[in-house]
């Protein structure tokens, strides 16, 4: 007995730091994400974000399509921005043919884009609920994102991948009756996201989980060059939005901006931005403009590059597209907003404690699929 | 009705998906399309799932952790793959990082078509894998534990 007492003494180790994995395959997230934490004790003093277990090369394929057949695979860079990724790439071909897109057409994207911030944040809202322990609003949360799909669907024609972005405008044009029957259906959502994020904001467990938790400071979130939501609640006032793509310059909207720079005013902003994106959704049923959705895109494109930037639920994305000359364009590439906020993610981790990793990680809204492609 | 059928525990796993299937089988376990009434509930461990869910295609970095969650996976067991890209890549087939489908890497006993696949044919894939689990479940009660799907996993 006391031989076995000296032996525990003897291996005994000086606490260090550990190194622990984070996934890929965690229950907290749908997606594999993958990190080592070095802790001491309890404290997160490293991260080491892995990433490559989506990675798919999409970008590639590019010169295997031709221009107008890519808007497919672009649309399924993520699942959950795909209406975005699609306009994204058609809006970049477009520049390359110097292409004046319809009015009709651009408000319908604006439609669609609003629609699916709506969607993403209440995905967002409801995985955040899910990290918290908190499974009811989890589940209440998702009722109510079933309306906004359903919306998708009829006007769009697809739940998740819209498929209605096109080269030159877009494939689908719902008329006004049903647009005005699909936002008299999403009053209800409305209210019903109302009252739910009041419940998700006041809570006391909630609070206690997510105020003063992984912050990043007003100076670390632009230096560390965050974007999106990460980047408006640490008190910067930046929306690509304010670029005036599709119908943004034609309708009145504000950006979404908190201080703090915790967990909690990560989840403002996103709660206010669904307020915000309802609004913007009455405008512009209610200045939808008559006339054809699509011109036609054909021959050719021009040799050049062209970019455009978006504002996507996660934050700023860029589209880059270079032709030769040919119906295959040459390159394709796409900064994604989670790929800009791994330096910023990787800032809010360090010195928080290992229980608070899942909740931190859900209120950055990682997308793997659109950083890895 | 043998509990396995009643009450099947399910693991799901990304494999490169574009995420509009993970999306899809999330809103199966929420209100509208409800797996749980089915008795289903997710688990993120895999020596407690019944059923694997697997969406997108295999790649090398993610073939031994789909590979290593199989295996863990207890007897009888069975694989629903979700999507087109879990059949054969689907729209990213030709991608250099794509290695095809799942049943390369693991047996899959029901594929669920679409892309994204809708809510009601995964809730139809788990349904038909739940029958199969009662079935390998009866085969192994006849004293043929671990026959029906032993040596399947390559």
């Amino acid at each position: 007995m006391s031989a076995s007492i000296e032996h525990a003494a003897v291996v005994r180790r000086a606490p260090g730091p550990t190194t622990i994995p984070f996934g890929p395959q965690h229950p907290v997230l749908p997606e594999p994400l993958h990190f080592d934490l070095v802790l001491e004790d309890e404290k997160v003093v490293g991260v080491v974000p892995q990433v490559g277990y989506i990675h798919r090369g999409l970008e590639l394929l590019i010169d295997k399509r031709d221009f107008p057949d890519y808007v497919h695979v672009a649309e399924r860079i993520c699942g959950i921005c795909s209406f975005m990724h699609g306009m994204g790439y058609c809006e970049s071909v477009e520049g390359l043919f110097a292409t004046i897109v319809p009015d009709r057409a651009r408000w319908l994207r604006t439609f669609w884009c609003e629609l699916e911030r709506v969607q993403s944040h209440l995905l967002w809202l409801g995985l955040a609920a899910d990290a918290l322990g908190f499974e009811n609003l989890f589940m209440a949360t998702w009722r109510a994102r079933e309306l906004v799909v359903d919306v998708a669907e009829e006007t769009a024609g697809g739940r998740v991948i819209f498929g209605s972005a096109i080269v030159g405008g877009v494939s689908r044009d719902p008329d006004d009756e049903t647009l005005k029957r699909c936002l008299a259906a999403m009053r209800d959502v409305r209210a019903e996201t109302l009252r739910l994020a009041d419940v998700m904001i006041r809570e006391p467990t909630v609070r206690h989980r997510l105020d003063g938790v992984g912050t990043l400071s007003h100076d670390d979130a632009y230096i560390l060059g965050a974007v999106g939501p990460m980047l408006r609640a640490s008190g910067h006032d930046y929306d690509v939005r304010s670029r005036n793509y599709a119908a943004y310059g034609e309708i009145e909207w504000k950006s979404v901006v908190e201080t703090a720079g915790d967990s909690m005013a990560r989840a403002l902003v996103r709660i206010r931005e669904i307020e915000q994106s309802f609004a913007i959704l009455d405008r512009v049923v209610a200045t939808m403009p008559a006339g054809p959705v699509s011109v036609p895109v054909r021959g050719m494109p021009p040799k050049g590059e062209s970019w455009v930037r978006l504002e996507q639920p996660r934050g700023e994305v860029l589209y880059y597209v270079r032709s030769n000359g040919t119906r295959q364009l040459e390159r394709f590439r796409v900064r994604t907003p989670t790929f800009a906020n791994i330096p910023a993610m990787v800032a809010a981790f360090k010195g928080s404690s290992l229980a608070d990793v899942p909740t931190i990680a859900l209120t950055i809204d990682p997308c793997i699929s659109c950083t890895e492609r | 009705m043998s509990t396995l059928e009643k009450s099947p525990w399910l693991i799901h796993y990304d494999a490169s998906s574009c995420n509009g299937c993970d999306i899809e089988v999330l809103a199966c376990l929420t209100p509208v399309y409800d797996a749980e009434r089915f008795g289903c509930i997710v688990t993120g461990d895999p020596k407690q799932a019944d059923i694997l869910l697997v969406t997108g295609s295999v790649n090398n970095l993610n073939e031994p952790v789909l590979k290593n969650i199989y295996e863990q996976m207890p007897e009888p067991r069975a694989v629903v793959a979700i999507g087109a890209c879990a059949y054969s890549g689907g729209v990213f087939a030709d991608c250099y990082n794509v290695k095809g489908g799942i049943a390369k890497v693991i047996p899959v006993d029901v594929f669920v078509p679409g892309c994204a696949a809708r809510p009601e044919a995964i809730l139809d894939g788990v349904v038909r894998a739940a029958g199969l689990l009662a079935e390998r479940r009866r085969a192994m009660g006849r004293g043929k534990r671990g026959t029906v799907t032993e040596g399947e996993a390559s």
